[in-house]
């Protein structure tokens, strides 16, 4: 009796030291994420939530502590290999140029964007005396640059002129890092309980084996095999499994607060390879009797076969398309609202600091609700992600036993 | 927001070798391996379940004969003992029956023996007092045939009393 209250008493109190660390995470965050946003004195809600849940080409953890990336850029001089750190400048901000010296390219980083300079800028700068020469070239470029889109582009958004072009990207940026991080957790974590079935063979799991395979059963049972079938199933399973608890682990990572703020699973190039995927697993495992529905439905006068046909035919690309919008849109409306209230604090702050603490306390407390939302949404977009993809792969897949309730 | 919503190329080159290369090695190395595990277990708890159901069923048929076997133990053991009773009783009654018999026979010869030594002790009485008689007749006739008178009387009353016999 008594050890049930002392355990009541404790879990009560690791309750209330959780909410009062997430708390103190929150204040906190809040400052480091001020320092990220605030430029030229004015704080911008829109760039700074932007700025957050954007890829970048370093982990920023707090203040001025910050983790450098690979960065590996092609230009029509080949491949230039360098870390993020040499745009560092003496104030921790990643305003300085660098140029390569295997290929004599000078780039420069803005807005999270690798740009090479233009060698005719480059020269300008070099030359002094050529100044003028230059000036009348850039005004030139200027001009075209109205025209040209792509340059234009750059030059708008900068607050400082610059010339360049952006340049094919294969640097190991913030999202392909935590994937990786990600994906190496799921095989290290999945790798051991592979291990322990085999060491325990028999018996009851034990530990880290029994804290997963429930999970793993789930999606075996609950997904897999409503959607499948017990046969089919164990072709897709190995595919769904590892999206599943890859996309589980990334939106945990990215809720989890100075640790980067990782935001994997909002990046659209991430979930746009897993739709991929989905898509090409879909199609290539695809039989006829799923091929037959799309380009002759059967059972449906002629006149409507002409509009449904086409409907059918772009549907095979919505479908994996709506799966990787619904994940990328429900992790970034998770943290843009969260970020959102974070900002208001600021721009309360700003008005009066009686009104920033004012609107500090109700933000916070509805931020800490939001992240509570957010643990769910982690699990549920995984979750609805992996239940899609099972219900494309049994469509298909399915057998023709369907068939004759169209006729 | 173009930064959001654009895709990066390499992005999506590192997203893909790496989701592939991590597809393969966990296929081949933790979802083989568990997805294995998992069904030979379960199917492991089916026969563990299927093969106690058995033996349940095993167990109460067993019961059954059990209680079958005590049931005609039971039996068997009343009928034993009706019968015991049965085989007491008789011998019991026989024996009665027996010594009745012999007790009546032992009684009759009893009877037949005293029948016997009385019609002996009879007769033999008889005799004695016959002779005794006769002795005491001799002796009263001898006195009375003194007296022809008297000879007379006696005559008379012997008569008489051969008469009244």
């Amino acid at each position: 009796m008594s050890n049930i209250q002392i355990t009541n008493k404790i879990k009560a109190l690791s309750r209330i030291t959780a909410l009062v660390a997430i708390l103190c995470l929150q204040l906190a965050g809040t400052r480091a994420y001020a320092s990220g946003g605030q430029e030229e004195g004015k704080f911008n809600a829109g760039e700074m939530i932007v700025h957050h849940i954007s890829d970048a080409h370093s982990i920023h953890f707090f203040g001025n502590v910050s983790l450098p990336l690979p960065c590996i850029v092609k230009t029509d001089k080949g491949f230039d290999f360098f870390m993020s750190s040499v745009f560092m400048d003496e104030h921790h901000e990643f305003t300085k140029k660098y140029t390569s010296d295997a290929t004599g390219n000078t780039y420069e980083l803005h807005h999270e964007k690798i740009y090479v300079v233009d060698p005719l800028e480059q020269h300008s700068e070099n030359h002094v005396e050529e100044a003028i020469v230059a000036d009348t070239i850039q005004l030139v470029t200027d001009s075209l640059a109205v025209i040209q889109p792509a340059e234009a582009d750059a030059h708008a958004e900068g607050h400082e002129e610059f010339h360049g072009h952006q340049v094919l990207d294969f640097s190991i940026t913030k999202s392909v890092f935590g994937m990786m991080l990600m994906l190496m957790l799921v095989l290290f974590l999945f790798t051991r309980m592979a291990k322990a079935y085999e060491k325990r063979k028999g018996q009851a799991p034990k530990g880290m084996q029994n804290m997963l395979e429930p999970f793993v059963l789930f999606i075996k049972d609950e997904v897999a095999i409503p959607a499948l079938g017990k046969k089919r199933a164990q072709k897709f399973l190995p595919f769904m499994l590892t999206s599943f608890f890859f996309i589980w682990a990334s939106n945990m990572l990215g809720l989890i607060p100075f640790l980067g703020g990782f935001n994997i699973t909002g990046t659209l190039s991430i979930t746009l390879v897993l739709a991929v995927f989905v898509f090409i697993l879909t199609t290539i495992n695809g039989n006829a009797h799923y091929w037959g529905h799309i380009v002759w439905p059967p059972g449906v006068p002629l006149a409507i076969k002409f509009i449904l046909v086409p409907i059918e035919f772009l549907s095979i690309f919505i479908k994996p398309a709506v799966l990787m919008i619904r994940l990328t849109a429900n992790i970034n409306a998770g943290h843009i609202i969260i970020l959102a209230f974070t900002s208001l604090i600021l721009i309360f702050g700003e008005q009066s600091v009686v009104a920033g603490y004012g609107v500090g306390v109700f933000s916070t407390l509805f931020i800490v609700f939001m992240f509570f939302i957010e643990l769910l949404v982690a699990f549920l977009q995984a979750y609805v992600f992996t239940l899609l993809a099972a219900l494309y792969f049994g469509d298909a897949t399915q057998e023709h036993h369907h068939e004759e309730a169209h006729h | 927001m173009d930064g959001l919503l654009s895709v990066s190329y390499g992005t999506v080159f590192w997203a893909t070798v790496a989701f592939l290369v991590v597809a393969f090695l966990l296929k081949k190395m933790a979802w083989g391996p568990i997805l294995k595990s998992l069904e030979e277990r379960s199917q492991g708890i089916e026969n563990a379940l299927n093969e106690a159901e058995r033996a349940r069923q095993e167990m109460s048929k067993l019961q059954a004969g059990n209680e079958q076997l005590l049931r005609e133990a039971r039996d068997e053991r009343d009928r034993i003992l009706v019968e015991a009773k049965a085989l007491k009783d008789s011998i019991v009654s026989e024996a009665r029956s027996k010594a009745t018999e012999e007790s009546t026979r032992i009684i009759e010869a009893a009877r037949v023996e005293i029948d016997n030594q009385k019609k002996a002790a009879i007769t033999e009485l008889k005799n004695q007092v016959a002779s005794l008689s006769v002795d005491i007749a001799e002796k009263l006739t001898r006195e009375k045939l003194s007296d022809s008178e008297k000879q007379k009387a006696l005559n008379e009353s012997l008569i008489a009393e051969i008469r009244s016999n």
